[in-house]
């Protein structure tokens, strides 16, 4: 009898710490308001079970004016974003201006279509830009890319849609917009075993983005059963 | 099998044939041999003046210990290294290459390569393998921006942390951390909490062992403590075991002659190196 009863462990070496991806089994959000943008992320990255990293940044900088949320493998989506902006930083010289949102989307798309098969990436992009303000496009799994006034992803969403639906409001003041986000998210994490964490959220207007963090202990309470 | 007109073209597209060999071999009892990989503790640590990185020295094949002393920080350019754990191989080689590129970086750019460089080759080379090159490393190090501590995973996806552990121990060591790591911590402090986080991977976890490896990078110093610390040092013996000469007592005794043996020595032959 060996002193370590090590038969839960595969032995072939299969599924251990190396082979599982790391991936961002996350909520993730953004959402419109008058003068531009909210998004918000939970801070949770799982390997398996094992949380990788407790205060992860999911908002990921892609030019001053646009961010994207990441969700699915952390691996892929910070491949495809380092990308993305190198071509918006690009564009954005020879342009001799701020690219668009829609420019940067589509760049988004253009990767995640033509990769679908080697890709797991669903990336909520949002930023502002002079010809059409605040603006949200949602990249799912398959490539497709859709612009969305309030869009939510990640694991966590799926517990949400109705609270999403029920309270977006067109037209929102930015303590509203940050109000709602913070709420959403915070329900997603609370059902959502592979988030959690703390909220981090950004808010991008004219002048920039303005990062805030919602701490463990600060989170807005809901039914707790 | 290649076309009759010209024989020295391949048939194009993927051959299997391999595979089936493969198949045919391990049905008969014959499976391949795996890549030593070192069952690891790694951690680094950022402090007051810079990054610490710590390691175990044990590196196994599947349950045996195949180097009881290995070095597991590796050098990538004078005011960086870098932790490897995974493959063994694969962090030994792929922490050579991108040191090659950061000398040559260096040299073409006249300026002292930045933490974020290192990052960005290595995520985006393991990235480039989709996960095949098995290398989960720590990053750290000090440049013109200060101490920076990178995690980068076998995927090749990477974050940046204040303090990091990886490898089979990293649960066992990231407890130590979370439990004693403040911002802005004194040198020997730190360096007593590495220790402590790689200790507590070599005795919790089976893939972890032997010494301690450390390296302290300051700006413009660094400080490679190699076997900083035996972690389980063997027992000093406290006595003699021996036992003193008659202690047996003697019941009886009994002298039997030996026969004679006689030696008959024989002349060698000379070797016969006459030619055919």
């Amino acid at each position: 009898m060996p002193p370590v009863n090590t038969d839960f462990m595969p032995q072939d070496g299969s599924n251990d710490w190396r082979d599982a991806a790391h991936s961002t089994g996350t909520s993730i959000m953004a959402s419109e308001f008058d003068g531009g943008v909210v998004i918000g992320a939970d801070s949770r990255t799982t390997t398996g079970a094992y949380i990788a990293n407790r205060v992860s940044d999911k908002l990921t900088r892609v030019t001053d004016h646009i961010y994207c949320c990441r969700s699915g493998s952390a691996a892929d989506t910070e491949a495809i974003a380092d990308i993305v902006g190198y071509h918006l930083n690009f564009h954005g010289m020879e342009l001799g201006e701020e690219p668009s949102v829609e420019v940067g989307a589509a760049i988004f798309k253009e990767l995640c279509y033509n990769y679908r098969d080697s890709l797991m990436a669903g990336i909520l992009v949002a930023g502002w830009d002079k010809k059409k303000g605040g603006q949200i496009y949602s990249i799912p799994i398959g490539g497709m890319c859709v612009r969305q006034e309030v869009s939510i992803g990640g694991s966590g969403s799926s517990y949400v849609y109705g609270y999403m639906d029920a309270n977006y409001k067109p037209k929102m003041s930015k303590e509203d917009c940050v109000k709602f986000v913070t709420n959403t998210l915070a329900l997603a994490m609370s059902r959502d075993g592979s988030s959690g964490g703390v909220i981090r959220l950004g808010i991008i207007t004219e002048e920039g983005i303005e990062r805030r963090v919602v701490l463990g202990n600060e989170l807005p309470k809901f039914y707790e059963g | 099998m290649s076309y009759v007109l010209c024989p020295e073209i391949p048939e194009p597209g993927f051959s299997f044939e391999n595979c089936k060999r493969n198949a045919l071999l391990e049905s008969k009892g014959f499976t391949t041999p795996k890549a030593i990989k070192t069952g690891t503790t790694i951690v680094g640590i950022v402090y007051k003046d810079g990054v610490i990185l710590g390691a175990d020295t044990r590196a196994t094949e599947d349950t045996t210990v195949a180097d009881k002393n290995c070095e597991k920080i590796h050098f990538l350019a004078p005011n960086m290294y870098c932790c490897g754990a995974g493959t063994a191989a694969d962090t030994e080689m792929t922490t050579q290459m991108v040191a090659a590129q950061l000398e040559l970086h260096k040299l073409y750019t006249n300026r002292e390569a930045r933490v974020a460089t290192a990052n960005q080759l290595l995520k985006q080379y393991l990235f480039s393998y989709q996960g095949y090159i098995g290398a989960a490393l720590i990053l750290g190090g000090v440049d013109i921006e200060g101490p920076h501590l990178h995690m980068i995973y076998p995927h090749g996806s990477s974050v940046d942390l204040p303090y990091a552990t990886m490898g089979s121990g990293s649960l066992a060591a990231i407890s130590v951390f979370e439990l004693g790591w403040k911002p802005e911590m004194g040198e020997e402090e730190g360096i007593q909490l590495v220790r402590n986080a790689i200790a507590a991977g070599i005795f919790n976890d089976l893939g972890s062992g032997s010494n301690v490896d450390v390296c302290i990078i300051r700006k413009g110093v660094v400080d490679y403590r190699r076997t900083y610390d035996e972690a389980n040092k063997k027992g000093v013996r406290q006595g003699s075991y021996k036992f003193p000469r008659g202690a047996t007592a003697v019941l009886s005794t009994k002298v039997v002659d030996v026969e004679e043996v006689s030696v008959t020595p024989v002349e060698a032959e000379r070797m016969d190196v006459a030619a055919f």
